[in-house]
């Protein structure tokens, strides 16, 4: 069966979905660093 | 516990990468399937990740419930005794032992239902009530990303094995689909209410939304499904090997979400105190603008969100 490529499919949609979870953390952690720093002035 | 992250970091990259090869290169090929069964390997523990992070939201959002009074505290905690006692006993009562589907072990039913005051109480212990809802949020959020894997890799596994991408109807597939739009739902509240009640809301459509997890685990047993029987118990004849790599898959993946959940549970305390240093200082700005004459008066321009 040649199947292979469902299978990388797979794969990469999982760690693109981690990836993509990861980025938004990321975002939403600069963000709030940002609105700290504004509240400290 | 700020310097254990970075290690644990690079400990489950290591696990990761070890769980990877395993399953890329170690484990045995499918006689039936070929290679692209290996997709279980990431579809199997995503799913299993989810169902025990929707677990701990329920716990933790039983706990947050509870959590109002010193009487609803105290019933929720002999309820939760209770059943893990009829849990415990109860499978292995021969009239309710022969109710179970074949391959289900009264063991491993007397287990799951321990885990239930097991759970509770460990929550209980080291999240004091403001974190509860913390907990919760957290949980519901990286168990929304596994379950939306689960609900990837699913459908690209089946179209080669099924021919189908997805069996309309098919109990298994539905009810996870369903498990999934509860708990989007239950972050949309989360993200776009602004009531005092949005907690608590949050915190009962938690509690019915859990109920659907045993649907979707055990419906393979109880419905005829496209999906496969369960890998183990069940009736589930898995090699030995092929096992052996999905349990170190899985606990590559564990490792990954607590550390997602960590994360997570950190970024959603500090946002909490910016949003509380923000009201206050609106708060302030307000007392000082009170002070000053009404000519002089300038509108707030910064909400609390």
């Amino acid at each position: 069966m040649n199947s292979v490529k469902f299978l990388y499919a797979a794969y990469i949609a999982t760690w693109l979905i981690h990836g993509l979870y990861l980025g938004s953390l990321v975002r939403r952690y600069r963000r709030l660093r940002e609105r700290m720093k504004d509240l400290g002035k | 516990m700020k310097k254990a992250f970075p290690i644990l970091a690079v400990l489950t990259g290591i696990l990761l990468a070890y769980a990877f090869y395993q399953a890329m290169w170690v484990a045995p090929t499918d006689a039936l399937q070929g290679d692209v069964y290996r997709i279980i390997y990431y579809h199997v523990p995503s799913a299993w990740t989810a169902f025990l992070l929707f677990f701990i939201n329920f716990i933790a959002s039983v706990q947050y419930l509870a959590s109002a009074t010193r009487s609803s505290q105290r019933a929720a905690k002999w309820i939760v005794i209770v059943i893990g006692i009829i849990g415990a006993v109860a499978p292995f009562i021969p009239q309710v032992g022969q109710q179970l589907p074949a391959g289900l072990y009264p063991s491993s039913v007397a287990t799951t239902v321990l885990a239930i005051p097991a759970f509770y109480f460990l929550i209980g212990k080291y999240f004091p009530e403001q974190n509860l809802d913390v907990l919760a949020v957290t949980t519901a959020e990286v168990g929304v990303v596994f379950c939306t894997i689960v609900l990837i890799t699913g459908p690209i596994w089946a179209r080669p094995v099924w021919g189908i991408w997805w069996a309309p109807g098919d109990i298994r597939l539905t009810s996870t689909l369903v498990l999934w739009l509860i708990y989007v739902s239950y972050l949309v509240l989360r993200r776009f209410s602004d009531s005092a009640q949005t907690q608590k809301l949050a915190a009962v459509l938690a509690v019915f939304g859990a109920l659907d997890v045993p649907l979707v685990y055990f419906s393979i047993w109880f419905f005829r499904t496209q999906h496969p029987q369960p890998v183990i118990g069940g009736g589930g004849s898995m090699d030995p090997r092929m096992l052996n790599v999905l349990l170190i898959n899985w606990m590559a993946f564990l490792c990954f979400a607590f550390l997602i959940c960590w994360s997570r549970f950190a970024l959603e305390k500090m946002r909490r105190e910016v949003e509380e240093a923000e009201a206050l200082e609106s708060l302030a700005e307000g007392g000082e603008l009170a002070a000053q004459p009404s000519s002089a008066k300038i509108p707030l321009s910064r909400g609390t969100r």
